[in-house]
């Protein structure tokens, strides 16, 4: 089974699990600040959560990383996907760095290397390893099958 | 207390985060490439493979759990320490999980791949 390369296409699905997942997280944890502490005996309070304009704008974020997420797994092993949304941490770095002049202590700066090297090597090998297993073919040709 | 909360809410999101990972990798793995489908059959053939995907649900489901215990854990205030260490135990149990339950071939180039990131995240957290 030979494995096709990635398209464009599919590097923007990526990229969209990426970004989706870190804004979205981040405005999740915004949110959730000004709400403060939520207890076992007030757990109500995690439902009426999603009226916070942070927290909704958040979920509806993860909504769409979710779409992306999605779609990419169903081309690409989890295995392949999953660093992808690591790479968030090093984009909010980036930015914090470049845009906003902050300081990024020495441990950071190896964090983000320990990322960048992970997705980096999971990205130059296959995105989707050979089945090992009747499971793994794609649906096209499993039509077939009742 | 908090504390206690905090990694409780640490080992929920972790293994519901990964059951959710798996059973929606599997189920997409059964749907097919969604972007394949979509050009030949059309968007609501896509729709309609997912939503008659049973896994799929438990996934969604799984990934609720992890997702309204993150909240929990996040309102104790330890973002510093509830989303990189959910994170970076998730990356880890993902590439174990995916081996066993999705017989994907985790060779050392994504064993080294996990452990990276893994620490990468928590390295970025300190």
């Amino acid at each position: 089974m030979s494995v096709s390369p990635l398209t464009f296409r599919k590097y923007l699905v990526l990229a969209g699990v990426t970004v989706f997942s870190t804004l979205g997280d981040s405005l999740l944890a915004r949110g959730m600040k000004q709400l403060g502490g939520v207890s076992l005996h007030n757990i109500s309070g995690l439902l009426f959560a999603i009226l916070n304009p942070w927290v909704g704008i958040g979920i509806l974020l993860l909504l769409a990383f979710f779409a992306s997420y999605t779609s990419a797994l169903s081309w690409a092993d989890l295995t392949y996907v999953l660093p992808a949304t690591s790479l968030g941490y090093v984009l909010v770095a980036l930015v914090a760095r470049i845009g906003f002049h902050e300081e990024i202590s020495p441990s950071r700066w190896l964090g983000i290397a320990c990322i960048a090297a992970g997705v980096g090597i999971v990205a130059a090998g296959p995105s989707l390893t050979p089945a090992r297993h009747p499971d793994r073919n794609d649906a096209l040709s499993q039509e077939a099958k009742p | 207390m908090n504390e206690l909360y905090a990694w409780a809410a640490i080992a929920v999101i972790t293994l519901a985060a990964t059951t959710g990972d798996v059973l929606l990798a599997h189920s997409m793995r059964r749907v097919g490439d969604v972007g394949e489908l979509w050009k030949t059959r059309g968007f609501f053939n896509v729709i309609a493979r997912i939503l008659t995907t049973p896994t799929f649900f438990l996934g969604v489901a799984a990934m609720g759990v992890a997702f309204y215990s993150l909240l929990f854990g996040l309102s104790w205030g330890n973002l510093s320490l509830v989303v990189p260490a959910s994170a970076s135990l998730t990356f880890i149990a993902n590439a174990v999980a995916a081996r066993i339950f999705l017989h994907e071939r985790v060779g050392r180039r994504r064993w080294l791949a996990a452990l990276l990131v893994g620490a990468g995240v928590i390295l970025m957290a300190i």
